[in-house]
């Protein structure tokens, strides 16, 4: 048995309403509530960044996996907002939690999906013999662009799990992944904002490949949506992953405990797999769980995490999501939200 | 007397087709009415389609479309008249065949919309760009303009504009290639997103994908080919001021009324004979405004008289049975072709659940712009 046997998460202490970015723009705020199903975002601090949450996250996760970090054989971070170009976030984490030097490090990127691409490949690491621990994590600062609709959700946090054969708190069962050559979001090298294809980013982008990758895992392993107790989907918005679980035959309430965007915003690498750690910590040993990444580019990854006893044991030796996202809220309002995130011009 | 008939029509679904390209859906629309006509050749073909240059950066498609339809060699060439193009293309292929210089000429319009450009910034060209567009308005701003002047001197309400949008999609949901096929209610429309006050998001026709083609023949050559002869009774056109602000009333649409009295003129009819209609909803409040300018009721009625149902499919006088362009879609250059589609299937009596019994002459009104140009048929079932 090959699973999660820690997993934890961090988001920024920050928030901006969304109302209070429509007033900015001067549109009215209930139709983007409504249309997007976000209410507010994080925001991260002046002195966080991507490296900084997946190092919180991570330690939560070591503190419910219960062992001793350097025994963690490899860490992968899966980002589209690493502090730099050529330098890794993951060589900062190992020193930081006492993992290594013996362990392999990677950055991956795919857009949103580069927190589940770590995952897979942590777990089959450990799936192969090659070591007993592996770390992947997903987290991001992604920015939106002023007066653009990706402002009112681009927001920052992340998930880490270890992955090991023994004390499995979540299976993995199986895993399908979909991918093909479908540009619906991008950003060039040196630009500071992505573009994306507006309404394609819909049918042909996200439903695609979340549809075709949850399908296809479900035809691979010959289940069906009753096999499931949970559902966690990439959440670009509220939207999305409510259409997509409708359409797959998942209850509202099944998706209830993961849909965290609501009150964070797309944590973009972090997305689904934040929605991963909050459905862990509702989740009841036997219980199973779909998971399903989506990344611009474009590619989903799907996983069956089916609970085991373990999480019982495991679940209050960090803070849950819940507590993470309710214990302290400092809203700001616009003005200071774009000199925390940098889009004043200053003379320096 | 030589006199010309549609032999043929074909269309594609419209909608946000992401899986298909401006020319593969031409080529899928144009083979289908020259089956549909049965002819083993056409002399020449029009292509109306307003920016495929914009949208796709695509010119020069009378040639590309010839040459992917394997005709490669026949004349050839793209038309343009904003939102009427589709129309122009049909009124071209009309008076080539009534020349004599061709037998058989398929008008075909084509817009593919959804390929990332901003469509409301490629549909503004059609305004004029000194006086209008470079101030910063877009046509959902001109279209408002119009629907407060309206609102203002007759007392049209908001209620009853939103009616229009409620018949046409009941009607779309009647129709299998409609881009739109939900019913929507009157508080649909009234709380949709504001886009330009008063005009809401279900008072604005979509973004949409399609092409729509037909065959214009001889009437003789119609009848030898064995299909329903729907004669071209009158291909009228007519333009006016570009720019909104040089009209003398906001409340009217005068390319409409001059394109219509000269169709009827031609026709030698006037608008109580007609069966059924389709005409150029792009904004709730033109088809209000064109249902007088063609003079199907007294200026300033056409609200009461949509809210009464007096255009319903079910009503005296049927108006955008195929569910307009609000239902259906506008795939801006294919629109006018698509409402000769529409018309033609009701005079062969071939709109299924959308049929108006006995109709046996329609017209199509098409538009470009805030109504600087307008081309109007009269289609007429003769056998």
């Amino acid at each position: 048995m090959v699973g999660i046997v820690g997993y934890g998460s961090y988001v920024p202490s920050f928030r901006i309403k969304v109302e209070d970015i429509a007033h900015q723009w001067g549109e009215e705020p209930e139709p983007v509530k409504n249309g997007l199903i976000v209410y507010e975002k994080t925001v991260p601090g002046r002195d966080e960044d991507t490296i900084t949450i997946s190092v919180q996250a991570a330690r939560y996760a070591i503190q419910r996996a219960g062992i001793d970090p350097a025994l963690i054989g490899a860490v992968y971070i899966g980002s589209e907002s690493h502090p730099y170009a050529v330098k890794p976030s993951g060589t900062v984490l190992i020193d930081a939690l006492g993992i290594g030097p013996d362990v392999h490090v990677a950055d991956y990127e795919f857009a949103c999906k580069a927190g589940t691409e770590a995952m897979y490949v942590a777990m089959n690491h450990v799936r192969s013999g090659e070591m007993p621990y592996a770390m992947g994590i997903g987290a991001d600062t992604s920015q939106g662009a002023p007066g653009d609709a990706l402002e009112y959700t681009a927001s920052a946090g992340g998930s880490a799990f270890v992955m090991g054969s023994e004390g499995v708190v979540a299976e993995c069962e199986a895993t399908f992944s979909y991918t093909s050559d479908t540009a619906d979001f991008w950003r060039r090298e040196g630009r500071e904002y992505p573009m994306h294809g507006g309404r394609f980013t819909g049918e042909p982008a996200y439903f695609r490949h979340v549809l075709g990758a949850a399908r296809g895992l479900m035809e691979r392993t010959g289940s069906a949506v009753d096999d499931f107790d949970w559902g966690v989907f990439h959440m670009p918005n509220g939207k999305f992953p409510l259409r997509a679980a409708t359409k797959l035959g998942f209850s509202k309430e099944q998706i209830e405990p993961g849909w965290v965007v609501r009150w964070i915003g797309n944590t973009y690498s972090g997305s689904s797999p934040c929605g991963l750690s909050a459905t862990l910590d509702a989740a009841a040993p036997g219980d199973r769980i779909l998971m399903v990444s989506f990344g611009s580019g474009a590619g989903s990854d799907a996983f069956i995490w089916k609970v085991t006893d373990q999480i019982e044991e495991v679940r209050d030796r960090a803070p849950r999501f819940k507590d993470l996202v309710e214990r302290r809220k400092t809203y700001l309002d616009y003005g200071r939200y774009a000199s925390f995130r940098r889009k004043i011009l200053m003379n320096d | 007397m030589r006199e010309a008939a549609i032999a043929g029509i074909g269309m594609t679904d419209f909608g946000e087709l992401w899986d298909a390209s401006l020319r593969q859906m031409f080529t899928e629309a144009a083979v289908a009415a020259i089956e549909d006509a049965g002819v083993d050749h056409i002399d020449s073909m029009y292509v109306g389609s307003m920016t495929p240059g914009l949208f796709v950066h695509q010119e020069h498609i009378g040639a590309l479309l010839a040459d992917y339809l394997g005709m490669a060699g026949i004349p050839a060439g793209r038309v343009e008249s904003a939102c009427a193009s589709g129309g122009l293309a049909l009124r071209m292929a009309v008076l080539e065949v009534l020349s004599g210089a061709s037998e058989v000429v398929l008008a075909g319009g084509v817009e593919k919309m959804t390929d990332g450009v901003d469509a409301t910034d490629a549909l503004a060209t059609a305004a004029d760009q000194e006086y209008e567009a470079f101030e910063g308005i877009t046509f959902p701003g001109l279209y408002a303009l119009m629907a407060r002047a309206h609102m203002e001197k007759y007392g049209t309400t908001r209620e009853q504009m939103a009616d229009v949008a409620v018949k046409n999609h009941t009607n779309g949901m009647l129709n299998p290639r409609a881009h739109f096929r939900r019913p929507i209610e009157r508080a649909d429309v009234l709380t949709s997103n504001l886009v330009a006050e008063p005009l809401r998001l279900l008072d604005c026709s979509p973004i949409t994908d399609g092409a729509a083609a037909a065959i214009v023949t001889t009437t003789e050559r119609a009848r030898e080919l064995g299909v329903p002869v729907i004669r071209v009774r009158a291909s009228a056109m007519a333009t006016a001021s570009l720019a909104l602000h040089d009209r003398q009333d906001l409340t009217t649409i005068p390319s409409v009324g001059r394109a219509a009295g000269r169709a009827f003129e031609e026709a030698d009819m006037g608008p109580d004979d007609l069966d059924v209609l389709e005409v150029h909803d792009c904004f709730t409040i033109a088809e209000l405004v064109v249902m007088e300018e063609i003079g199907l009721v007294e200026p300033g009625k056409s609200g009461e008289a949509v809210s009464s149902g007096l255009t319903a499919l079910d009503g005296k006088l049927p108006v955008n049975t195929s569910g307009g362009l609000k239902s259906k879609g506008h795939p801006v250059g294919a629109s006018g072709i698509a409402q000769i589609f529409e018309i033609v299937e009701q005079l062969r009596g071939d709109a299924g659940d959308r049929q108006v019994e006995g109709a046996r002459i329609g017209m199509a009104q098409n538009m470009g712009g805030s109504g600087a140009s307008c081309v109007a048929h009269i289609l007429e079932a003769i056998s």
